[in-house]
């Protein structure tokens, strides 16, 4: 006869075995899949160890766009292709200086409409032909007659009226109208004997077949979407090979995790998108083995104000304050602006004071505000630049314009960007004291207001190149939209005739020290509107592991940033550590410490199991007696 | 005493059940006649369930049009920000896209396409939209699957044990620790696992990689099992935060029974408890367990954006994140589409199901 046997008396060990249960839940099922998990991971780095090769591992966060030159827009993609492919020209990490690339030499004709480049005879693709002239005047012909493949990199030929290679190790470029930037056209030349076999060029992406052929210091070997970017040195670079032998964007999604994968040495590099926080920068500065670099930065931000937005043919839209069409007002608004306390509280020390449009690290541009013509943080002359405009103080200490009504503005902010809330707060502050009101509309997405000229102020910011053009290029009347509303080329419908005159002097200028001095007259120009008021030069903050990476070539390399360079020079430069491949190895000796434990636990959770088991089954005996 | 009469009880038990779940159906000619009204009834009832299903498909097909028009921003704008273009290259691309056209002509296009399973090309990627979804899918799977069933069986398994022990000790202990687990920020979880048992901290070993799903040097069956050493803290993550939703239902669902009197019937025979619980209870608990199952299967496709983030996993959250941002119009149409399409699906395949499970429904 089967007796139940009394509920209690099982009781405690049941309470215990579910104590147990809920207890190990967790660590089970970490453990259960360590066991599969674990005593396998044949170390990654120690492979690379035993054959002595050296990798480099850079963290990335964006996604590849396309790994076709034609269609990539992306800096993660870009970067890449100069990697994979010479350009004509590149820049000198020195002085950011044009200096030879896959061309030796470029010279303009008498009346400054043809160029011709010797193209160098030691550029071998990796498929063992050699890159030509052909080869370059294929692409550019490319780009000009087939719209698929103008999406990247169409501006550049925009003003050519024609590409020829009379021979192989010469280019002949002919232009429309006079243009200075023909050292700086950034512009990947593919082998034409692959890429003359592709059908649509607006969809093809350059990632089936691997290796890819090029002839840049890298050779594209594998990629997997959203995992990796695998590159091998080319030893017959031209320049010399680059001194590791393998490069690997590994993609971490998440900043904190690719610092955490830093800290562990499972990357050599990380750069954060754009920079590294200032919290996550000072924690590794204490780390062992990881050097940050703290350089200035490519970029400018600034407080854009809307001129009053209108068309190519000068039809207005939008609905700018018309307060900010007085140069006086534009000027107060700056001139309240505490561009020190911005640097300090919320850059955290991590940016330079802004002054002229182009940053200090392009030093051939980079242009100051004389004495007299700065506008330096001064709220008393705020204040009275804003009684002579007419905008007095009221009895409650608003400001109020002739017709009575108080001076209200709206300024666009991007919600992704932490630094426009926290100087929102700030500008809130400082124009309050001088009675005037600010409305701080953050936005996931600004480009619909800021299009349509919905907006009074705005916070912008650009990268900067080092040949300005574009930069200076995107404040023209030429650059306004046909109809209102529609997407152009303008930044901030800046339409200006003392602008233009000068931004068309210096593209038809050759001589590199007069064309320097009219992108300065042309920086002042600028600055003297007020509508682009430039508030910091943020730095690019990034880290990389000194027992991996021995010495690396910044940009400018006095002092200046290793990702999303102007040129391959970081990479191709950086030399391994002594430890480089033992640094692999100390890697792997992590990894086999991670076997152990991992075997110590999957014996510790079998135990435990076992145990459960066995006390299952006695008291099931009980059950039985 | 003996042991052979376990077995014996057990066909008794078995017998018990099947009594139970089959209902007054008694054996016999008479019997043919109600048996293929019901199977008729059953064949009305899954007709009407899957039609229901494809209205809802059509429905989610237009709505993924227009409601991701509604997001601000000019995706060519957003594309080509912050680089060198110009206004000739913008419109271009516009033309490429067809965003030139009016939007009733896009969306007959759109429509037309999308019925021949044609769901155009992604902008940024320049891809077939197909294509990218093929490519992050198995990702998804992987990561979400396995997690799933991990949750799911913990789920049932602690929450039958914490009904059965209601009130004691064990089961306040379990389901707080469920709770709290529940209620962590999966980001957070993941960033703690990361610097804890990824990167390591004071005598802890760096024991998983930091993020990724492979590390890309390996081959054949290490590559399974590298894959699986970059599994471990993802699913890990999930199923800390996910397992709490079926131990609750399961554990309430179970409470209800317990009070049931052919419970007390099996017991009467003289049952071992356990064998009460695991034979009698929880498969009457199920049904309420079995829904969150469905409705839980059906979201493991949309993966989990946050989780996927943190630990890089290359899935279609990621993709849908990077898509909406854009936003990459045909690219988030259609991983809308397929998400909800797996909802749908799994909702009907539990709607289809479960008058196989319990007679009652669909009656």
């Amino acid at each position: 006869m089967v007796t139940r046997v009394p509920h209690h008396s099982v009781r405690p060990r049941r309470r215990l075995r579910l104590l147990l249960a809920s207890g190990a839940a967790a660590l089970a099922l970490a453990a259960g899949s360590v066991v599969p998990g674990n005593p396998l991971a044949p170390a990654p780095s120690e492979a690379r160890a035993d054959d002595g090769k050296t990798t480099l591992t850079v963290a990335v966060a964006q996604s590849v766009d396309s790994l076709s030159p034609f269609l990539a827009q992306r800096l993660v993609s870009t970067s890449i292709h100069r990697l994979m492919y010479d350009y004509l020209t590149n820049y000198d990490p020195k002085d950011n200086k044009a200096i030879p690339g896959l061309a030796t030499a470029w010279e303009p004709s008498a009346d400054k409409l043809t160029w011709t480049y010797t193209i160098r005879s030691d550029s071998k693709w990796s498929d063992g032909q050699q890159a030509t002239a052909e080869d370059a005047a294929w692409t550019f012909n490319k780009m000009m007659t087939d719209e698929g493949a103008a999406t990247s990199n169409g501006s550049f030929v925009g003003n050519f009226e024609k590409v020829t290679a009379p021979s192989k190790d010469k280019l002949v470029i002919t232009l429309k109208e006079p243009q200075a930037t023909m050292a700086a056209l950034d512009v990947p030349i593919v082998p034409k004997h692959v890429w003359e076999k592709v059908g649509d060029f607006s969809k093809f992406n350059n990632d089936k077949d691997f290796p890819i052929v090029g002839n840049g210091p890298f050779i594209l070997t594998d990629y997997k979407v959203d995992s990796y970017v695998k590159l091998k040195a080319n030893k017959d670079f031209w320049r010399g090979s680059p001194k590791f032998d393998e490069l690997v964007f590994r993609y971490y999604k998440d900043q904190d995790a690719a610092v955490a994968a830093l800290r562990k040495g499972e990357v050599s590099f990380v750069s954060g998108s754009p920079s590294l926080t200032p919290a996550q920068s000072t924690s590794l500065k204490s780390a062992p083995d990881i050097k940050v670099n703290d350089a200035p930065g490519r970029r400018f931000f600034a407080l854009a104000v809307n001129p009053g937005a209108r068309t190519k043919d000068g039809q207005r839209f939008g609905d700018g304050h018309p307060a900010l069409l007085d140069q006086k007002v534009r000027h107060a608004l700056f001139m309240a602006v505490d561009r020190k306390t911005i640097i300090d509280k919320v850059f955290q020390g991590h940016a330079v004071e802004g002054e002229g449009y182009i940053p200090p690290r392009f030093g051939d541009y980079f242009w100051k505000p004389a004495e007299g013509q700065k506008l330096a943080y001064d709220p008393a002359k705020a204040a009275s630049l804003l009684d002579e405009a007419g905008y007095k103080k009221n009895g409650a200490g608003k400001r109020v314009g002739k017709d009575g009504k108080p001076l209200d503005f709206r300024i666009l902010c991007h919600a992704t960007d932490p630094n426009d809330k926290a100087i929102g707060k700030y500008l809130q502050e400082w124009w309050g004291e001088q009675g005037i009101g600010l409305k701080v509309e953050c936005l996931d997405n600004v480009s619909d207001p800021w299009y349509a000229g919905e907006y009074d102020l705005a916070f912008d910011g650009w990268s900067v190149n080092p040949d300005p053009d574009f930069v200076l290029s995107i404040h023209t009347c030429a650059a306004l939209p046909a109809k209102a509303k529609e997407s152009a080329a303008t930044d901030n419908f800046i339409c200006d005739k003392q602008y233009d005159e000068l931004y068309r002097k210096q593209l038809a200028e050759y001589d590199p020290a007069k064309r320097a001095d009219l992108v300065k007259q042309l920086e002042s120009r600028l600055y003297d509107t007020g509508y682009m008021n430039v508030m910091a030069y943020p730095n690019a903050v990034e880290a990389y592991r000194t027992d991996h990476i021995e010495s690396i070539t910044t940009m400018p390399s006095a002092a200046g940033n290793i990702y999303g360079q102007d040129g391959y020079w970081s990479w191709w430069s950086a030399v391994p550590a002594a430890g480089a491949s033992s640094s692999g190895s100390s890697e792997s000796g992590g990894s086999s410490t991670g076997v152990l434990v991992g075997v110590g636990i999957a014996v510790v959770v079998l135990a435990g199991g076992g145990l459960l088991f066995a006390m299952r089954r006695r008291s099931t005996a009980e059950d039985r007696e | 005493m003996s042991s052979e009469s376990t077995p014996a009880l057990r066909q008794g038990a078995a017998g018990v059940e099947s009594t139970e779940s089959d209902g007054p159906a008694p054996a016999g000619p008479s019997a043919r006649s109600p048996r293929s009204r019901s199977t008729a009834a059953y064949a009305r009832y899954a007709a009407g369930k899957l039609a229901g299903a494809a209205v809802s498909l059509f429905a989610v097909l237009v709505t993924s049009f227009f409601l991701f028009r509604l997001i601000p921003g000019d995706p060519v704008k957003q594309m080509t920000g912050g680089r060198q273009v110009s206004t000739e290259q913008i419109a271009a691309m516009r033309r490429e896209f067809g965003l030139d056209l009016p939007l009733w002509q896009q969306f007959t296009q759109y429509c037309g396409k999308a019925l021949t399973g044609d769901f155009g090309t992604s902008y940024q990627f320049r891809a077939p939209v197909i294509d990218k979804i093929t490519e992050a899918l198995p990702a998804t799977l992987l990561l979400t699957g396995t997690a799933f069933v991990i949750y799911t069986l913990l789920g049932i398994w602690l929450g039958a044990r914490s009904a059965w022990r209601n009130g004691s000790a064990g089961d306040r202990a379990n389901t707080a620790f469920a709770l709290t687990l529940y209620s962590v920020p999966s980001f957070w979880l993941g960033l703690l696992l990361i610097i804890t048992l990824s990167v390591g901290i004071g005598p802890v070993p760096g024991l998983f990689p930091t993020g990724g799903m492979e590390s890309g040097d390996t081959e054949g069956f290490d590559r399974v099992l590298d894959i699986a050493h970059h599994l471990v803290l993802p699913v890990v993550t999930l199923v800390a935060v996910e397992y709490a939703r079926t131990l609750l239902v399961m554990r309430s669902s179970l409470l209800d029974e317990m009070g049931s009197d052919y419970l007390t019937t099996a017991r009467a025979k003289g049952l071992r408890d356990d064998l009460v619980r695991r034979r009698h209870a929880v498969p009457n608990a199920m049904l309420p367990t079995v829904t969150l199952l469905f409705v839980n299967l059906g979201t493991t496709v949309a993966g989990a954006i946050l989780v996927e983030t943190v630990f890089s996993w290359p899935g279609l959250g990621g993709l849908f994140y990077q898509a909406l941002s854009v936003p990459d119009l045909p690219l988030v149409q259609a991983l809308f589409f397929v998400f909800a399409a797996a909802v749908i699906l799994m909702n009907t395949l539990a709607d289809v199901i479960y008058p196989l499970l319990d007679p009652r429904v669909g009656r």
